[in-house]
């Protein structure tokens, strides 16, 4: 590679065009990498695809070719004019005719050409759509900046996420919570400092009590969940525990086909009549009015998304 | 001879602006520097002879994406921080 | 931790480089890029395929119709996609803006876009219709149009440009260029060709079979317009106003 200086001349004399390319490829791939701002990582992905697309033209560059539009002595149209000595002019008409391979290098090369046009169509087809995104996550989370984005997203799910307390506690007390958020969830509203589980019984009851929102079908969530809680207190085993946790779990998407038990059955159905209504509402399961559910949530909990009020 | 100094110059040229439009802490500032960078990549595409693809370019990247994203900011915050 | 990221980004940098000292010198006509067999078909056999002058319209519409097609299904999703994600999105907070455009159409402006409008279509249909000829083409032409009716928008206001081109139709107006596209190629299938082999359509046209193709081409390039004429002004109808179509610009 490092032969005696005639690196330099290939390098940088020959082929200077094609470093810079190289240059701006890098700027734009580290913009898209190491930018704060959604905007400024947009830019450089602009900016990658159309140096990218500089870099595909001049390859099928040819020095001292015309346009590949064909020259009016080869148009396969027919007649063009030529102005002879002394004002007169002679038609000469010619049919298409096959160029031969002289002629032919006279042209540039038209393939390159016409797959950048639709590298450049699509180009802009995706920033458009990478601006609407831009926008969705700007009226859901306020803000553009991806340390910010990815704060806000950590503390949506550490708040809804169980957190490890004691070991004799703990079994109980993931059910407990699971079993509460799937239900504050259904219900729209926020949790509260829920995060902390704690071992007690009562605690559910008074978190479920506390965060119900008026509707009738939450007043008899409260009390399945309830009773689901206690029956989850009550089972010492681990596979019963795990039933009441997949289903706390599965009873809370709208659409649970395996319904095991009526007490299952009872929450799920009043969840889909208040979910269904509000998603007639407003049309959308995607508005961003309340903090509670994080649109983009990443991780694999079987909640809905739910509709706002 | 004379384009190859041209073309140099307008690589240099976009190089710089390239730069210029990711260091900018304002948007607009940004998105109007992103259109220059379109043009001149136009302009150095209509001098090797693609010129489809410099008219594209300059209805589409000078044009509709400029514009585009301008009117994104327009909803967005104007200040970004880095 | 965004400083790590200069390592890789360097990395690649030097493998570029060290890949590009083997490229051809800049603009040869060695290049084997130049000298590959179908890029000297193309140059040499468009004229008596297709009697059309600008090789890259007839490589893009006739040789390549394929493609074409699906880059413009790609504008169509892309529009739609928009319209999925910004419909009926827009909360109350966010009308308020940091800062208010709240200014009324200046009357230098409005008369001299009235002016000039009428001629911006009209050179985008020349443009379009000259695609054959000299560069242009459906794309170009497409967007110059969806760029006058953006210029409408920009000058006076949204409500403006929308009386005149209003967003179910630009859907409309989508749909119909792709399903132009796609029905000049049924056609020519049905007549015994294949997919956009258009030289089929010389049965039913009183032209020769280079023509037919010549004139199948001005009609796709007519779809692709349409498509890209649309999508564009509800692009830009969506993204200034978060699919609300009040305010904006």
């Amino acid at each position: 590679m490092f032969e005696d200086g005639g690196i330099i001349n290939e390098l940088f004399i020959e082929r200077l065009n094609y470093l810079i390319y190289v240059v701006l490829l890098l700027i734009g791939l580290h913009a898209m990498i190491a930018k704060n701002n959604l905007i400024k990582k947009l830019i450089g992905m602009s900016i990658f695809q159309t140096a990218i697309i500089l870099f595909y033209v001049s390859v099928g560059v040819k020095e001292g070719a015309t346009i590949p539009i064909y020259l009016p002595e080869h148009d396969p149209h027919g007649s063009h004019a030529t102005h002879a000595e002394g004002n007169q002019t002679t038609e000469q008409n010619h049919g298409p005719v096959v160029l031969e391979a002289g002629l032919v290098k006279g042209y540039s090369n038209p393939l390159p050409h016409v797959l950048m046009l639709t590298a450049i169509v699509v180009g802009v087809a995706t920033l458009g759509l990478a601006l609407a995104l831009c926008q969705r996550i700007y009226q859901g989370y306020g803000t553009i900046e991806e340390d910010e984005l990815l704060a806000q997203i950590e503390k949506q799910e550490t708040r809804t996420q169980p957190r490890v307390v004691s070991k004799e506690s703990k079994p109980k007390a993931v059910a407990v919570k699971k079993a509460s958020t799937a239900k504050a969830k259904a219900s729209n509203t926020k949790p509260k400092s829920s995060a902390k589980p704690t071992p007690k019984k009562l605690a559910p009851k008074s978190q479920a009590k506390s965060l119900s929102s008026t509707s009738k079908a939450s007043s008899s969530q409260s009390a399945s969940v309830k009773s689901k809680a206690r029956r989850a207190v009550a089972k010492s085993t681990t596979t019963s525990k795990v039933k009441p946790v997949t289903k706390a779990k599965s009873s809370a998407p709208a659409k649970s086909a395996s319904v095991k038990s009526k007490a299952k059955r009872a929450p799920a159905k009043p969840k889909t009549a208040s979910k269904a209504k509000p998603a007639t509402k407003t049309k959308s399961t995607t508005n961003p009015k309340s903090s509670t559910t994080p649109k983009k949530s990443t991780s694999a909990k079987a909640r809905p998304r739910t509709p706002k009020k | 001879m004379g384009l190859e100094i041209f073309n140099t110059f307008i690589l240099l040229l976009l190089v710089v602006v390239a730069l210029v439009s990711l260091r900018v802490k304002d948007l607009l500032t940004a998105s109007v520097v992103f259109g220059v960078y379109s043009f001149l990549m136009c302009l150095l595409w209509a001098e090797m002879g693609a010129v489809d693809v410099a008219f594209t370019e300059a209805t589409v990247g000078a044009g509709i994406s400029t514009v585009v994203m301008i009117a994104t900011i327009f909803n967005l915050k104007r200040k970004s921080s880095d | 931790m965004k400083k790590l990221s200069l390592i890789p980004v360097l990395l690649v940098g030097v493998l570029l480089i060290y890949a590009a000292k083997d490229f051809p010198e800049w603009g040869s006509p060695s290049s084997p890029a130049s000298k590959s067999p179908v890029s000297s078909h193309f140059i040499a056999n468009t004229g008596v395929d297709t009697e059309v002058p600008n090789m890259v319209t007839a490589v893009l519409a006739d040789y390549r119709g394929f493609d074409t097609m699906f880059e413009t299904v790609v504008v169509f999703i892309a529009g739609m996609a928009v319209l999925a994600i910004l419909k009926n999105s827009g909360t109350k907070k966010s009308g308020a803006r940091e800062f208010e455009v709240d200014a009324e159409p200046d009357i230098i402006v409005t008369n001299t876009v009235r002016l000039l409008v009428p001629v911006i279509q009209i050179f985008a249909f020349y443009v379009l219709a000259h695609g054959h000829v000299s560069p242009g083409g459906g794309f170009q032409g497409g967007v110059v149009m969806g760029a006058s009716f953006i210029l409408i928008a920009l000058s006076w206001d949204l409500e403006t440009a929308l009386a005149r081109f209003p967003l179910d139709r630009c859907t409309i107006v989508a749909g119909a260029g792709i399903i132009l596209y796609a029905g000049i190629g049924l056609l020519s299938m049905f007549l015994g060709g294949e997919f956009l082999d258009y030289a089929e359509l010389a049965k039913i046209f009183p032209v020769s079979r280079e023509m037919a193709r010549y004139h199948a081409m001005l009609g796709v390039e007519i779809g692709v317009g349409l498509t890209v004429t649309a999508i564009m002004f509800s692009l830009y109808a969506n993204l200034s106003t978060e699919g609300r179509l009040k305010g904006g610009l």
